[in-house]
């Protein structure tokens, strides 16, 4: 038998693996090795089997173009930024003020969502058209389609966050006298914060989406029209920049909403590196 | 005199006939301050019951008093428990504890004026359930006896009036339910708040309880009463003794003949 006076006095600390092994440090470094890889499969594809430049262009040509062009595509790339970033602003308001009124209550939930799902039916780009006529050409016409693009899945998960609240939770607050708002503040927003940072990821990257497409049929500037005017010139590397910077700006944006994500709904994702207390 | 008094009280799920009828002349009081335990077979509308007296659920037919008033809505006067803890996951144990505070007046307009001495009231009725150093671990770093343990702090924490507990030990193993059986008894005779207890468990009935009822199965109502006439405060060896046992057969003989009325 061993007795507790028997043992060291602090257990074993598990040995450190070398920087590179550990899982963390490998975490960060291995997306980088698959874009880099993607990037290098690309150029040896496109040389081994001499593909047109005009079909498609090795990675080699297109960052050589983008550097070229770098005037007009950082010009270009601050005004798709600037659309979708206000387009995205707005859907998260609306989003998260409609996930709020439909989410509270069964009632709305019920008589809005089919409405909701035919709107999210219709395809964005159809829409185009009939934001131009009504606004003209320029810069309303793309916040406005980044906006219908990106508002619909934080609408949606706001609303399930707070309509899924578990009853029970309700009984404990609503047994104290809770108002239903009291519910929805106390219980129901702080429970669809995970679903609405989730959304949000979903969100920023729709509305990319959205802006490059009404720039491409209604605009005459940002990323959109700059490919739409490349490829008429067939200068496809510029093309292809144009997709890789929109594809960055997606990137950083991801990031930045899933930073936030982390700091405001850590309790949700409780990791392997999270202290885990007392068990028994 | 009764704090809690049903009268002849009916519940019919849904608005039609074929709705489930979960309670059918129940008839029930409960005096201040005292300690009532409700033990059935299951699936007898125990948990509905606690509805009922909470005015979560408005009756269907009867009438439901507490505290000398009708219910007609939500009582502000009532900690609940349940066998699941509950806890919102984003909050600490304190913070947990604390959520009633913000919610039931007047502690709700007092509460930023007098933080300090709510505080440490929260600290101590955990450190008296046992989670001293754990005020700010959040749930999910507990244990599940000791988020029940919170969860019985938060149910207690605004002095509440009326302390309805729907089966809160039964997800919990042997030791840890007498634990806390013993945590409950001290609280109670701290605060001599009016509990009503729903639980599977007779022996923690008789354990804790000054009476002890039983349901008939669904649609159920009050089919027997005991009084337990053990002092206080009682002892977990006290369960094993001759009065006790023979306390437990006897409520399980009831609740066998309800089982097989049902069948």
């Amino acid at each position: 038998m061993v007795t507790a006076d028997m043992l060291d006095d602090t257990p074993p600390l598990r040995p450190r693996k070398p920087y590179l092994l550990r899982r963390k440090a490998l975490r960060h470094i291995l997306p980088w090795m698959v874009i880099i890889g993607i990037f290098v499969i690309w150029e040896i594809v496109v040389r081994v089997f001499e593909i047109e430049q005009f079909v498609l262009p090795a990675p080699s040509a297109i960052f050589a173009s983008g550097w070229e062009w770098r005037e007009p595509i950082l010009v270009n790339a601050w005004q798709t930024f600037m659309t979708t970033v206000i387009g995205f602003l707005l859907a998260v308001i609306v989003g998260l003020l409609a996930g709020i009124a439909v989410g509270s209550s069964s009632l709305m939930y019920d008589s809005f969502y089919p409405a909701l799902i035919g709107f999210n039916s219709i395809p964005k780009v159809a829409v185009v058209p009939i934001l131009v006529i009504w606004f003209g050409v320029g810069t309303i016409p793309a916040i406005i389609t980044a906006f219908l693009i990106a508002f619909f899945p934080i609408l949606v998960n706001v609303a399930v966050g707070i309509a899924t609240v578990e009853p029970e939770l309700q009984d404990v607050l609503r047994a104290l006298g809770a108002s239903r708002w009291q519910v929805i503040r106390k219980v129901g927003l702080p429970r669809s914060m995970p679903y609405f940072f989730a959304s949000l990821k979903v969100a920023i990257t729709f509305a990319f989406v959205g802006t490059i497409v009404a720039e491409t049929v209604a605009a005459n500037k940002g990323i959109g029209n700059l490919m739409l005017v490349a490829s008429s010139r067939f200068e496809v590397p510029l093309a292809f920049a144009g997709l890789l910077v929109t594809s960055v700006m997606g990137i950083a944006m991801y990031l930045v909403c899933a930073a936030a994500e982390r700091r405001m709904t850590g309790w949700a994702m409780r990791g392997a590196d999270a202290p885990q207390a007392a068990q028994g | 005199m009764k704090f809690v008094d049903l009268d002849r009280v009916s519940l019919r799920y849904g608005e039609d006939a074929d709705g489930t009828l979960a309670l059918h002349g129940a008839t029930l009081r409960v005096a201040t301050g005292e300690f009532v335990a409700v033990v059935g077979p299951s699936g007898c509308g125990k948990s509905t019951l606690m509805k009922v007296v909470t005015g979560l659920w408005p009756p269907t037919a009867g009438a439901v008093i507490v505290s000398g008033r009708k219910v007609t809505g939500p009582l502000s006067i009532a900690g609940m428990a349940f066998q699941n803890p509950t806890l919102l996951p984003w909050r600490t144990t304190l913070a947990n504890v604390m959520l009633p505070l913000e919610i039931v007046q007047p502690h709700c307009s007092r509460l930023r004026r007098e933080w300090a001495a709510y505080l440490a009231k929260a600290r101590d009725l955990l450190a008296l359930v046992g989670l001293k150093g754990f005020e700010d671990h959040f749930p999910w770093q507990l244990s599940g006896g000791m988020q029940q343990r919170a969860s019985l702090c938060r149910a207690l924490i605004h002095d509440p009036s009326l302390l309805m507990l729907d089966e809160p030990f039964a997800s919990l193993d042997m030791f840890t339910r007498e634990e806390l059986w013993l945590a409950l008894q001290d609280l109670w005779l701290a605060r001599e708040p009016t509990v009503i207890l729903v639980t599977h468990d007779l022996r923690e009935a008789v354990f804790l309880a000054d009476r002890v009822l039983v349901m008939s199965a669904r649609p159920g109502r009050i089919i027997a009463e005991r009084e337990v006439t053990l002092p206080r405060p009682r002892n977990l060896d006290g369960t094993y003794e001759p009065y006790s046992v023979a306390l437990v057969h006897e409520l399980r003989e009831h609740i066998s003949a309800a089982r097989s009325t049902a069948a």
